[in-house]
């Protein structure tokens, strides 16, 4: 094994090995001694198994509905041409980076107890009280997980289904098969790698959901990532806190290991073509039928929860509260022009464009960091050799740790200075976009590796038999295809940090607030003015990163052309 | 390739060198919910010609739990917001050095909890459950007056609480219980509240933007644990100035559980004689009076006024709830543990 091979990893490494793994060993060795084993209670460890079985059993659910409904839209947005698709897809992604109290809030407006859906059935059926128990049921959790998380089926799978070579289902279509039969002997088989690889990341992202939980099931439902927060930070019970995050990261391992020995058996190099020649427009009812359903669908899952936070950014209560039955609203803008107002003269109030401005740094940061880091393992990923296989499942590592425990670690690992002389790196502002990276990183790299692996190798071999440099072939054969995968990976490592609150809220210095934490800022003292300014951030939070998304689509990077 | 590997290092490198360590630089870690206005913290900085950094650690459970994990080598000289519920945890690890402030000696001896003055007394405030007055207005509906009355069937279904396990909030309102129907007789008592469907949530934005019926967010419930200086913030943060709170607290004898908020020294501190003269600004009437409208909380500085908004609108209660903290520090487990299995499985 060649310093050739172990290159590529040495950046991702390092930089995991530093503010990943060598922090949470700190954590987990502090929790794991053996003096501290022997006083934990074998009765917790019994109630450890019924939170492990329910965090698996609905992270499964989750990600078998998050797949029925993403599946067929990673369908709708590669193989049809209509209008309005980008600010369709637009909304599929903009949850991804909504902090979860706002989400919240957006599902409570119109499946709670006083939302307008039950408000509405009330007053057309004369019902006395609301007819649909949502929230604090699993229903509530598994949606609030499928609303998360299907732009990530949609980016992963729907990215490769558009540069699938159309040749190959035609192909079969000649040889006698019908369409059905094609999709599911030729197009399905080749895309199980991206499936695969999206399915690991939704079921992670739900295994170790939090905030859903929490503010959506109530506190009947717990997670392990639940029960490792109210160890580790109530009841300080850090062993128990420290076995139950072991119990976690192995799991998330496991997982790992389990897609990796799948996925290399199944990956097969196409020659990937521009996704346009994929496109076309709706033929035939079934089809329409099909594309109509699929937009309708998704307008109703994703537009109406969050329609209610800028609608009521600019809604003023005008009746006496707490009249049950009608509330009437007036239009303002007092909510965004409170927001420039430092109206008790605080020294933490910081004015939105400063928020958003930190905002964008940290995820700028990061979107930079993780492509850095990530590409050269992707590149190596996508020709795996025996140290690739190895090394594989341990970048998902990042996803199944928790908030808590690696916020605990950083803080006992970094609050002495790295280098004599320096600051210590706890107080860094910078340390931010660090944490965003190491979520970012696993996103980063299943996006980039299916689109890398899909280059076939005849392809570099031919352009290299042709007199190119190793440097010309990487630019002219694999960039041009993997330029769009680029894009996806670079939207995913944005909005991850746009959104990111768990970890952002252990580290971050009070002085450089980000977005969500100015959110949370708002919801945590009483009054109108707080809530109605947490909308008005939460509808700038969802503008910018919008626009954010659509700029980096829109990007044309160069030597990409239509791929 | 390889620039990438040279940026990696580059930012590492330069994580180490941002934070210049200057000649006076003092470090107050606190929790989330700390505020002051800027004008009197910089007038403390110019009056000791010294820079005040503010390292916000999370929840005052979080925070504190980062102050005892550092404390071979602090992050910080002054540490803030330790409540009665969790002084005994700090005491215990030993976080802080003693300092007798000379300004304890205006402060009431209910509030210093600490003999030794390793932490030492900031603010105070009652943890109530406040009510929508409108919906028990138009209900003719009387306003609970005990912790007993709350189980009657006409309020059934009205009061949301916090999960003690996750929300001080919800904490402090277990704790009123256990203080007021002892040790062996709170969790009947939570078993006719529960019959008597109380909602139980995870914190306290939820309980009050979700399901409290006078907040914006108009919910189903007109009872909600909250605070008894809620109805002064609903009159200062109103989307249209208000001459009346939406609502009121319920301050009835027991029904309230007081929360007193420490201050004290890190130990290890390299700045003491710094650090002392911080925590008597804390002590000391700016401070004490620049405080309630910033955190919402009540002086415990005699000496210091209260903002007419608070007078109006948050009075407090006359016969709060109140534990040992040493009672707290050895109970506390075991009575949420027996109340999530009561109340929520």
């Amino acid at each position: 094994m060649g310093f050739r091979r172990l290159f590529p990893w040495l950046g991702v490494s390092l930089f995991l090995g530093l503010f990943f793994f060598y922090p949470l060993a700190r954590i987990l060795w502090l929790g794991l001694n053996p003096a501290s084993l022997a006083n934990l209670d074998l009765s917790s460890l019994r109630f450890t198994f019924y939170v492990l079985r329910f965090t698996f059993y609905q992270a499964l659910l989750s990600t078998l509905l998050t797949l029925l409904i993403g599946l067929p839209a990673a369908t709708l947005f590669a193989r049809f041409d209509l209008r309005g698709k980008s600010m369709l897809r637009l909304l599929t992604a903009i949850p991804f980076m909504l902090p979860t109290v706002v989400v919240a809030a957006g599902f409570n407006a119109l499946l709670g107890p006083r939302g307008w859906i039950n408000l509405g059935l009330m007053q057309l059926f004369g019902l006395e009280s609301p007819p649909i128990v949502f929230v604090y049921t699993l229903w509530a959790i598994l949606l609030a997980h499928v609303f998360y998380n299907t732009t990530i089926v949609i980016r992963v799978v729907g990215n490769a289904l558009a540069h699938l070579d159309p040749r190959l289902e035609q192909a079969a279509r000649l040889l006698g098969a019908d369409a059905r039969r094609a999709f599911w002997r030729v197009t399905l088989p080749l895309l199980r790698p991206p499936i695969l690889a999206a399915a690991l990341l939704v079921f992670l992202f739900d295994f170790t959901s939090f905030g859903v939980i929490l503010l959506l099931g109530g506190p009947r439902f717990a997670t392990l990532e639940v029960e490792i927060y109210i160890q580790a930070i109530q009841i300080f019970d850090l062993p128990l806190a420290a076995v139950l995050s072991l119990i976690q990261l192995l799991c998330t391992l496991a997982f790992s290991v389990l897609y990796s020995r799948i996925v290399t058996h199944m990956t097969v190099a196409t020659a990937p073509r521009a996704a346009a020649s994929n496109l076309r427009r709706a033929r035939g009812w079934r089809e329409k039928l099909f594309v109509g359903g699929m937009i309708a669908l998704l307008l109703a899952l994703f537009l109406l929860p969050m329609a209610s936070l800028p609608l009521r950014s600019v809604a003023r209560l005008e009746s006496a509260r707490g009249e049950r039955a009608a509330v009437s609203y007036g239009l303002t803008t007092d909510y965004y022009a409170e927001l420039f107002v430092n109206r008790l003269g605080s020294l933490f109030y910081v004015p939105p464009f400063e928020a958003l401005a930190n905002s964008l740094i940290y995820a700028a940061v990061t979107v930079v960091l993780s492509l850095a880091l990530g590409f050269p393992v992707a590149s190596a990923l996508a020709r795996p050799g025996r140290l690739e296989r190895l090394l594989d499942p341990f970048l998902m590592l990042p996803l199944g740790a928790s908030a808590v425990t690696l916020g605990l670690g950083f803080i006992i690992t970094f609050n002495k200075p790295l280098l004599t002389g320096h600051g210590s790196l706890i107080t860094s502002p910078l340390l931010v976009p660090l944490a965003h990276t190491i979520i970012a990183l696993p996103f980063v790299i299943r996006s980039l590796q299916p689109a890398l692996a899909s280059i076939p190798d005849r392809l570099r071999q031919a352009a290299a038999s042709l007199g190119a440099s190793p440097r010309r072939v990487w630019f002219t054969v694999d960039w041009p295809i993997v330029a769009r995968a680029t894009l996806a990976a670079a939207i995913f490592a944005f909005t991850v940090s746009l959104g990111e609150f768990g970890a952002t809220s252990l580290v971050s210095r009070p002085e450089y607030p980000t977005l969500p934490i100015a959110i949370y800022r708002f919801l945590s003292q009483p009054g109108g003015l707080n809530y109605g300014q947490a909308m008005a951030m939460a509808t700038i939070l969802m503008g910018v990163t919008g626009l954010g998304i659509l700029l980096i689509e829109r990007f044309r990077l160069p030597g990409a052309g239509e791929f | 390739m390889k620039r990438f590997f040279f940026l990696t290092i580059l930012v590492t490198l330069l994580l180490a060198t941002c934070t210049p360590k200057g000649p006076a630089t003092l470090t107050v870690m606190t929790h989330d919910s700390f505020s002051v206005s800027a004008d009197v913290v910089t007038a403390f900085e110019q009056a000791n010609n010294v820079t005040v950094t503010f390292l916000k650690s999370g929840d005052a459970g979080a925070a504190l739990n980062k102050a005892i994990l550092t404390k071979d080598a602090p992050l910080a000289d002054v540490f803030y917001g330790v409540d009665n519920t969790f002084l005994s945890r700090a005491l215990g690890a030993g976080i802080y050095e003693a300092y007798a402030s000379p300004l304890l000696a205006n402060i009431p001896a209910e509030f210093q909890l600490d003999p030794q003055h390793r932490a030492l007394p900031v603010d105070y405030g009652d943890v109530c459950i406040n009510y929508d007055k409108a919906y028990f207005a138009d209900h003719n509906l009387a306003v609970p007056q005990s912790l007993e009355e709350l189980t009657r069937l006409e309020y059934n279904g009205l009061l949301v609480v916090e999960n003690p396990a996750t929300s001080s909030p919800g904490l402090a309102f277990l704790l009123a219980t256990v203080k007021h129907f002892g040790a062996d007789g709170y969790l009947d008592y939570w078993r006719s509240l529960r019959a008597n469907g109380v909602i139980v949530v995870d914190g306290w934005e939820t309980a009050y933007y979700t399901n409290f019926s006078a907040s914006s967010g108009h919910g189903p419930q007109p009872m909600v644990v909250s605070y008894a200086s809620s109805p002064a913030a609903e009159v200062i943060y109103a989307e249209t100035p208000l001459t009346e709170s939406p609502t009121a607290s319920i301050l009835a004898p027991d029904t309230c559980f007081r929360q007193i908020e420490f201050v004290g020294i890190l130990n290890g501190t390299q700045h003491r004689a710094l650090a002392e003269k911080f925590v008597d600004f804390m002590l000391g009437v700016t401070f004490q009076e620049d405080m309630p409208l910033q955190m919402f909380m009540y002086p415990v500085n005699p000496a210091a006024s209260l903002p007419e908004t608070f007078v109006k609108y948050a009075p407090l209660s006359e016969q709060p709830a109140a534990l040992s903290p040493d009672l707290i520090a050895a109970h506390r487990d075991q009575w949420i543990a027996a109340w999530t299995e009561v109340v929520l499985r």
